[in-house]
């Protein structure tokens, strides 16, 4: 599903990590400043590795040595930042379409409903992402990207900026996601109760190096 | 007193006609400008935006007789445009909105740019990986957030372009019906005997659009501050 191995200097920061996973959800795990949000920013063609190769679902989408670098736009990728980056000119409907819309991509009605049921967003439609809570916001980021159809799904700590209480009230969602939405995901987290509720494997990163790769059970 | 005559209405529509053509046509090189000064890094990016601001500093009138050496009839640019083109600036109201643009243009791109310096980039990339191609970035994330300072621009720009005097006068002349705009007859007015009341109705009408102008230009500026806040 997903093939990496990536060198990135990052001024002092060098990051050097290599790992291959079928999971459904890798759980990348480190302090901060390990180097995931990078890793994970060169997945998505945010940022270019000074050297390897990285492959998703079989398309290398990353070879330096042939040169190859497909823009992040056309990797087919959904990303769930830490900080929604919802489209604060766009209602909630225009939001969670803008994706659809982008790629080119017929109305799907039933994947729609099953998402927005999935996620509960449906009462939120017409808002501005402006009126919305932390919790909310979140959600609506999380059925924005996976309405894209994407192959991959990316989320850089999605309950990073919300309080216990709110990320209490996501992670059942994300559970669902997982079992339910059939996209595999890369979820980046310091948090190891998180991860042992989500992850199916664990690539524990150390700065900028992989210490560890396997089950849950490296999370001691 | 204030009944306004045929000719102050000449007047008065020839500069509403020559302001709101410059605007409309400097406005995407404005946009284009503006984001190429906000985004990008090159080499000469001072001198560039030197060049730009430059009508703002320069005397007027020799930004006239500089349109006036380029875009005249003899000119480089001037005979070129009217050989190939029959594009004429030359004491055509035409070169009033040329004139206009060109002074305009320092106003006009200001807003623009620094409502684009102010969108959060990793909008731009929370669009990216959803699947939008850079120029779809553009048009749906980068300009409609950046609209109410572009909106901004235009108004800015247009006041000023109404206004326009010096490098008017200087390249196109103060033709009645062709090139007189409402600062032009003002000038042909307080000259003339008698010319004291109409010369007073057109500076209310000035006043007037001038200020009408500032308050949309703050409007615009304040929505721009809530679109970006997401309400």
């Amino acid at each position: 599903m997903l093939r990496v191995d990536v060198e990135k200097q990052l001024g002092e920061f060098s990051l050097s990590a290599s790992f291959s996973s079928e999971g459904r959800v890798i759980g990348l795990f480190g302090a901060s400043g390990a180097g995931k949000s990078s890793l994970v920013n060169m997945i998505a063609g945010l940022l270019r590795p000074d050297r390897g190769t990285i492959a998703i679902d079989g398309e290398t989408v990353d070879d330096t040595a042939a040169g190859i670098h497909v823009p992040t736009y056309r990797r087919r990728i959904g990303y769930v930042f830490q900080d929604a980056r919802l489209f604060p000119h766009l209602s909630v409907a225009q939001n969670l379409d803008y994706g659809r819309r982008m790629n080119g991509l017929a109305p799907d009605p039933a994947q729609h409903k099953r998402i927005i049921d999935l996620l509960d967003i449906g009462a939120l439609r017409d808002r501005r992402p402006g009126k919305l809570s932390g919790g909310e916001r979140q959600r609506v980021a999380l059925g924005r990207a996976l309405l894209s159809k994407p192959r991959l799904l990316l989320l850089d700590e999605p309950l990073g900026a919300l309080d216990e209480g709110r990320k209490l009230e996501i992670l059942p969602y994300l559970v669902r996601l997982r079992d339910e939405a059939n996209v595999p995901m890369v979820y980046v987290s310091h948090d190891v109760a998180e991860l042992r509720q989500l992850a199916t494997q664990i690539v524990m990163l150390k700065q900028g190096r992989v210490t560890s790769f396997g089950g849950v059970k490296v999370l001691t | 007193m204030f009944d306004i005559s045929p000719a102050e209405w000449t007047a008065i529509l020839l500069s509403l006609r020559v302001a709101v053509i410059a605007t409309l046509v400097a406005t995407p090189f404005g946009i284009a400008l503006a984001w190429l000064l906000a985004r990008c890094d090159f080499w000469g990016k001072s001198v560039l935006d030197a060049l730009v601001h430059l009508p703002l500093v320069l005397p007027p009138v020799v930004t006239g007789y500089l349109l006036l050496l380029s875009f005249g009839r003899k000119g480089l640019i001037g005979s070129f445009l009217a050989d190939h083109l029959g594009i004429v600036f030359a004491f055509r109201w035409t070169g009033a909105a040329l004139a206009c643009g060109v002074m305009a243009f320092p106003l006009l791109v200001r807003p623009m740019r620094l409502s684009i310096e102010a969108i959060d980039r990793r909008l731009e990339q929370a669009a990216e990986t959803l699947g939008a191609a850079p120029w779809k970035v553009f048009f749906t994330v980068t300009l409609p957030l950046a609209l109410p300072g572009v909106l901004a621009g235009m108004v800015l720009g247009f006041a000023k372009a109404i206004g326009e005097f010096g490098a008017t006068i200087t390249f196109v002349s103060n033709i009645p019906g062709e090139t007189q705009t409402i600062s032009s007859a003002i000038y042909s007015l307080i000259q003339t005997p008698d010319g004291d009341a109409a010369a007073g109705r057109l500076v209310i009408v000035s006043i007037v659009l001038a200020i009408g102008a500032l308050i949309a230009a703050e409007w615009f500026a304040r929505r721009a501050t809530q679109r970006l806040h997401g309400n």
